[in-house]
């Protein structure tokens, strides 16, 4: 069982961390895209979380900032996890790559990249994994449409075989 | 007891020659070995000992498309897999017919979403829909014959 955050401290140094939050046991450390590369160095080589289980981002919309990028973090010698935040403004999806400090980054961030539109800088290869290379858009973005086709009934049977010109073929 | 005893001695059977090609054709479909998602485990078990789609004359899956006269779209279709799929009917020999396979391939089904083609009839044309989610290997297997029954009353003129 993992242990508990009540049972453990984390020494982070002064002006790495803006918050702490604690929620049903689930540590969250707020961090800023100045400090968020310190921060995760000092929590893999100091604090010995050694793991990066994921990387992902949560669209708040409309809400401003509006992407919160989530880093969570395991420790395998101490059974510990921490979960670290950064708020980004959509005017500014920018924020320093993590494959220097964390190797799985690398496909993490493409993958967040391909479907928020974040851009990772000096990341080694930012380029879409999941969509087809000519695909326009960040499909998880809130603002594109969750259904992409009306339910097809047979009223709207002339546009439907308008959309597909192979049926007939 | 055949033709022979029940008619006496008939030298020649006259018959048309599309419906010759027709009988022949939909006794001998040989589909793709080819499958894309859970649907691909109730074509496996189509073929399998219990439902047997071999029995239909189509016991012959081919791993090649340029030896396969049938598509069977086993599964749901994504946007990059489109390209794939349009490529390997291409390369499939005339004739050839394609089933849609299960509600994902005949419309999007449950992903209707930016990541599905809404029905694999946007890139290529599909003969017959087999409904279910997914269809059980009798609704396939039913799907089936309804294909051979309309090979059989194609006409020549559609191949040329």
């Amino acid at each position: 069982m993992t242990t508990t955050p009540s049972t453990f401290q984390l020494d982070i140094p002064e002006g790495l961390v803006t918050g702490t939050t604690v929620f049903r046991d689930e540590v969250t450390l707020h961090a800023s895209k100045v400090t968020v590369l310190a921060l995760l160095a000092h929590l893999k080589d100091v604090q010995k979380f050694e793991m990066l289980t994921d990387e992902t981002c949560v669209d708040y919309y409309p809400k401003e900032p509006r992407f919160g990028i989530l880093y969570q973090l395991y420790s395998l010698s101490r059974n510990i996890r921490v979960r670290v935040k950064v708020m980004l403004s959509e005017y500014d999806a920018v924020i320093p790559s993590a494959c220097s400090v964390y190797r799985n980054a690398n496909w993490l961030e493409r993958e967040v990249y391909d479907l928020f539109g974040i851009v990772f800088e000096d990341h080694p290869d930012l380029r879409r994994i999941l969509m087809p290379s000519d695909y326009q858009g960040h499909p998880l973005r809130r603002e594109i449409p969750v259904q992409v086709e009306e339910n097809a009934f047979s009223f709207n049977r002339a546009r439907i075989d308008a959309e597909k010109p192979r049926a007939t073929e | 007891m055949g033709l022979e005893q029940k008619f006496g001695d008939m030298g020649i059977v006259t018959v048309s020659l599309e419906k010759a090609v027709g009988w022949a054709r939909s006794n001998a479909i040989w589909p793709m070995l080819f499958g894309l998602a859970c649907c691909a485990i109730e074509m496996m078990s189509t073929q399998g000992a219990r439902y047997d789609m071999s029995r239909f004359g189509m016991e012959l899956m081919r791993a090649s498309p340029r030896q396969a006269d049938l598509m069977i779209v086993a599964g749901r279709v994504s946007r990059k897999m489109a390209p794939v799929l349009r490529n390997l009917y291409d390369q499939m020999p005339d004739p050839k017919w394609v089933i849609a396979m299960g509600d994902c391939a005949s419309c999007g089904g449950i992903f209707n979403n930016y990541a599905v083609v809404q029905g694999v009839d946007e890139i290529v044309p599909v003969d017959v829909y087999v409904a279910g989610c997914p269809p059980r290997p009798e609704t396939l297997i039913d799907g089936i014959l309804k294909l051979q029954e309309k090979i059989k009353n194609e006409k020549l003129a559609k191949w040329q």
